[in-house]
């Protein structure tokens, strides 16, 4: 298993491919490789890009300061496009490649392709954005570890709000068919049955991406629903509030924490207005937080985007894991991981044995003159 | 040489350019803070690369026009030359087969993942090669046969507990199987109709997939599926990569030696000319239906195959792999190698599976490239890389004043 | 009857929207017979160019018939220029190549044109402003048909029946219809083919402006990637009503816009898309070459 540059030129002179670069197999040891998955480029692209920058800020900043324990900090970014396949390519690539802890991936689906290549190779994975219940809850991952909270707190956290808060009786369940929205939005019509204090009376899936949503949401009149619990993304979201103004329709709308991005207030504008989102815990005192937001705004000159926060927080449990270890070995990161708290943009966390973040859970947030509120 | 008609031709087209790209390259509002950003610097970058291509090209067309002149009969590349001649033929092959089997032993465990699914396009173009480039239907829907097979697999191992030898085979029939259930209905449309139904078949196998949770675990897609056994070895992952693309190589090897039998007997004929002229083959007593059909099942064969072996690679699928893009790759691979050539299938392949995995060091750039190459690659050779050349009988040139092509 | 009612607009809606791109699609393959992938792109960068524009208006304080007219025109000159050169540039050359090689062509400059936009904007979604007011006169039935339903149905219909005077009477639709006839004869009898070909594009990719610029402003967003889905139903509905012919693009961009809406409404939305596709392959088996395209027969 060498990469040696005659390695490399000969697969070029076999395929006749212009390698357009020769990944640099730097003498290993010196730094520390951090690696970065995710979707750069395709339609998700919005979904991954914000980690990286994440990653950047914090990075740099430690760098700045010297690195860690003497050694400096090096970036590998690498692109996915969110498919499984191209996943595990982009896995093996940085296993290569001697990355020693990795940020990623972001969609559900892509990391579980991956994960056997680093479980493999020792290597700790963090997501902020996988939410998938089998990654942690499985056991079959012990090396991933994430920011978020898995779907399985997060149905009954949106449905007892809306049952027990806001006390409707009537709920429509939508989803966006994808590996996110759809298992929260199937475990949210199990607790609701389950429950038996409300009915669900509308099931359904909308195509992500469909020119407009106008008859589901006549189907949502039609079906005399008095809440909407919807699992999927936000620029789904924001169209679907956005027709249901139009049409005049004053169905409550709960969602999830893929909606609680600033994008969405900011796209479906006054639509947003009272609309209901899970989100992780209330942050908006947290001065990491803040601060994380500033240094973007000062380094990139816009607001940071979905899964920000729990990007940044990641980076800095692993690299504070490596620092306290001195080690980029796995059970010494994790020990690490799973003992000591770290403060981080979503609070101070560590993590339980399967990997999922303690004191990371869910609020429920509304919207309010264009800001997210928390329900208390 | 760059007279100032010419000059004044590349000003206005850079000019032209900067027109053309200024609102999406030089203003960028931010419709947030009502801020907006003019970004001049992109309109000047802009206006000297146009300026730049634009006398590249102007050069280029000019050395193809002298080249024109010059040398008029040398379409066929070496390495068609190459081919046609049995004794070079043998020793082209043995190297690339050298090559090929010595590959993972010089280079890291990441370019042999990369290769392998290189390798899986290349079987994936074979098998859409038949039926676009022999039998002349065109198939924007090909990936569904590839999702049946990978979903083969995964189902059968879930709830069956097969492996994946016993369901390599089973996966090809299967998707044969629907290769011919979709050929029916299609049977009697032509050209371009044919496309936009085998687009809707994808889609629609896909989006089953998709919402038929009972079924197939739906969007959440199946994990933990094993990777191919060998006599019941415990293999660690550098060498179940390792095995992966020797088992390819195989494939390849087979699928290559079935396809190119398959040219040159009487169906592959037949293929050829139902592509040429349909009529023509009716009245010569070919069979339409159950040739176009017999193309369109033993095409899906392959993709049914593959598809098992890619379930078995990435260890994990969902119907999110199984796109349209991916439909448009592979018939990509099919025209740019050239249609119906074995070799230039292969080649096809090669490059636009291993260039975006190169082109990584571009970053976000890498997408950008490859669409732009994509461009390139086809006006300056239309015929796709290396065109299919037909046996050909020729004359002896002594005896005849003129030669027939 | 309401809801059946609701649905019936809300199809008519998203139809129109397909007829508008799916126009571009049959005239360009009325004439060259290239399925020109990258024209749904032309939508989106049509839709871009007049968010851009639009904001940009609105900061500098515009009134709002202003921004539209501004927006509107912006959008139709932008689109028509990017369709004009990418037929120059790759689809041009390959006018006499095999038949899928501009095929091809086309894949890869949808690729690259999506993410050109990407890259040089944004990845995000972004807020679209709201060209279309809420007219008052609609209100009493603003919960079955919107003011922007309402506009953007009027608007296809001007603009339908503008494109229909062209094709008929003006000397370019002549030759329009004179090269997709024949195009070597209408080179002979002194047609600039070129120029109608490159015609063709502007006006096809003109209708696709305004089919983006109003469905974004109905659903108050866009980013780079809204032209691909687009592009696929527009284009299978053009088949679905026959490609090459005008009409047909029409009745099949509507009859899928009504489908769509009626099997969410009545079966479910999950499966939304397979009704779209079956409907396609059902109406291709009875007709091979869609509802009013014209069936050729095939001569040796």
């Amino acid at each position: 298993m060498k990469l040696s540059l005659s390695g490399t030129l000969f697969s070029v002179a076999a395929c006749a491919v212009i390698a357009l670069s020769v990944p640099s197999a730097s003498s290993a040891g010196d730094t520390i490789k951090f690696g970065v998955a995710g979707p750069h480029s395709g339609d998700l692209a919005s979904y991954g890009l914000p980690s990286i920058n994440a990653a950047k800020l914090v990075i740099d900043k430690i760098n700045a300061k010297g690195g860690i324990n003497g050694k400096k900090i090096e970036m590998l970014v690498e692109d996915d496009v969110c498919k499984p396949e191209i996943a595990t390519n982009t896995a093996t690539k940085l296993v290569s490649d001697g990355v020693d802890v990795v940020l990623g991936h972001i969609c559900s689906g892509a990391t579980k392709a991956a994960m056997p290549i680093y479980k493999d190779a020792g290597i700790l994975v963090m997501s902020p954005s996988a939410t998938s219940d089998e990654l942690t809850l499985s056991g079959d991952y012990p090396n991933f570890f994430r920011t978020i909270a898995p779907n399985a707190a997060q149905s009954p956290a949106m449905v007892d709000f809306a049952i027990n808060k806001l006390g409707f009786t009537k709920i429509a369940v939508i989803h966006d068919k994808g590996d996110y929205g759809k298992p929260l939005a199937e475990g949210a019509k199990k607790y609701i049955e389950e429950g038996g204090k409300a009915k669900v009376v509308l099931f359904e899936g909308i195509t992500p991406g469909a020119m407009d949503y106008s008859a589901i949401v006549q189907k949502i009149k039609k079906s005399g629903a008095d809440v909407v619990i919807f699992g999927g993304y936000h620029p789904e979201a924001s169209k679907i509030v956005t027709i249901m103004k139009k049409k005049r329709l004053k169905t409550a709308f709960v969602s999830d924490d893929g909606v609680k991005d600033d994008t969405f207030i900011k796209v479906a504008g006054k639509a947003a207005e009272g609309v209901y989102t899970a989100g992780p815990q209330d942050n908006s005192t947290n001065a990491m937080a803040t601060d994380a937001k500033k240094e973007h705004k000062a380094a990139f000159k816009k607001d940071p985007g979905a899964f920000f926060e729990g990007a940044y927080a990641a980076t800095i449990a692993m690299l504070n894991a490596i620092e306290k270890a001195d080690s980029t070995k796995l059970e010494d990161l994790k020990k690490v991981l799973q003992t000591e708290k770290v403060a981080t943009p979503v609070g101070d966390v560590s993590f339980d044995k399967n990997g999922d973040a303690i004191g990371v859970g869910f609020s429920m947030y509304v919207v309010k003159d264009g800001k997210y509120v928390v329900v208390k | 040489m760059i007279s100032l008609k010419e000059l004044k031709k590349g000003l206005l087209t850079s000019l032209w350019f900067v027109f053309l790209t200024f609102p999406i390259m030089v203003i960028k509002v931010d419709p947030f803070e009502r801020t907006i950003t003019w970004r001049w610097h992109n309109a000047v970058y802009m206006a000297i690369g146009t300026f730049c291509i634009f006398f590249i090209m102007k050069f280029y067309m000019q050395r193809k026009e002298m080249k024109k002149d010059t040398q008029k009969d040398s379409n066929d590349s070496i390495l068609q030359k190459t081919l046609l001649d049995t004794r070079k033929r043998n020793i082209f092959i043995g190297t690339v087969l050298a090559v090929a089997l010595l590959f993972p032993q010089f280079v890291s465990s990441y370019q042999t993942n990369v290769m392998t699914t290189a390798l899986m396009y290349v079987v994936l173009g074979l098998g859409l090669n038949i039926v676009v480039g022999l039998a002349g239907l065109l198939d924007l829907g090909f990936v569904a046969f590839y999702a049946v097979g990978a979903y083969s697999y995964a189902l059968l191992n879930l709830h069956f507990g097969l492996g994946f030898w016993t369901v390599l085979p089973i996966g090809g029939l299967m998707a044969a199987f629907f290769g011919i259930m979709l050929g029916f209905p299609v049977l009697r449309l032509r050209g371009d109709y044919l496309a936009i139904v085998t687009l809707g078949f994808g889609e629609i196998i896909r989006l089953i997939l998709e919402n038929w949770g009972t079924f197939s675990q739906g969007p959440s897609g199946i994990s933990n599926i094993p990777r191919p056994s060998l006599f019941g070895l415990d293999l660690s992952l550098g060498q179940a990569i390792n095995y992966t693309y020797y088992l390819m190589i195989v494939f390849v090897i087979i699928t290559i030696f079935v396809v190119n039998r398959l040219q040159d007997s009487r169906l592959g004929r037949a293929w050829i000319a139902l592509r040429e002229d349909e009529i023509a083959c009716q009245a010569m007593g070919i069979d339409k239906r159950k040739t176009k059909l017999v193309a369109f099942s033993l095409g899906a064969f392959w993709a049914g195959a593959v598809g098992v072996i890619f379930a078995a690679k990435t260890t994990f699928i969902n119907p999110a792999s199984f796109t349209f893009l991916e439909s448009a790759i592979i018939l990509s691979i099919v025209v740019l190698g050239g249609m119906g050539s074995i070799i230039g299938v292969i080649f096809g392949a090669l490059i636009l599976i291993l260039m975006p995995e190169y082109l990584r060091a571009l970053s976000e750039y890498r997408m950008l490239a490859f669409g732009a190459i994509l461009v390139c690659m086809m006006i300056f050779r239309p015929q796709g890389l290396i065109s299919n050349i037909r046996r050909t009988y020729k004359f002896d040139k002594t005896n005849l004043k003129t030669t027939p092509k | 009857m309401d809801y059946f009612i609701e649905l019936f607009f809300s199809g008519l809606t998203r139809g129109s929207i397909y007829a508008l791109i799916a126009l571009g699609y049959t005239m360009v393959y009325g004439i060259i017979g290239l399925i020109n992938f990258a024209h749904g792109e032309i939508y989106m960068i049509g839709a871009f160019t007049a968010f851009i524009v639009a904001t940009v208006l609105s900061i500098y304080g515009f009134p709002l018939l202003a921004i539209v007219v501004i927006a509107g025109v912006a959008a139709v000159v932008w689109s028509s220029s990017y369709a004009y050169t990418i037929e120059k540039i790759a689809y041009k050359p390959l006018r006499h190549a095999p038949r899928l090689s501009p095929l091809i062509s086309a894949i890869g400059m949808s690729i690259f044109l999506q993410n050109y936009v990407l890259l040089a904007q944004t990845s995000d979604f972004l807020p679209f402003p709201a060209l279309i007011p809420e007219f008052a006169f609609m209100e009493p039935i603003a919960h079955i048909v919107g003011s922007s339903d309402l506009v953007i149905l009027i608007t296809t219909f001007i603009v339908m029946i503008i494109l229909t005077i062209i094709i008929k009477f003006s000397k370019i639709g002549k030759a329009m219809r004179a090269t997709a006839q024949d195009r070597m004869m209408a080179t002979l009898v002194g047609i600039n083919v070129n120029s109608v070909i490159s015609a063709t594009f502007i006006v096809g990719s003109a209708l696709a402006a305004i089919g983006g610029l109003l469905i974004a402003s109905h659903i108050g967003q866009i980013n780079f990637y809204i032209g691909f889905i687009a592009g696929i139903k527009a284009f299978t509905a053009a088949v679905l009503g026959g490609i090459g012919s005008i009409p047909g693009a029409v009745l099949g961009s509507l009859i899928l816009g009504l489908t769509e809406s009626f099997a969410t409404g009545y079966v479910s939305s999950d499966y939304e898309d397979v009704f779209a596709f079956s409907l396609l392959v059902l109406i291709l088996i009875f007709k091979p070459s869609g509802l009013l395209g014209k069936t050729t027969n095939q001569k040796v």
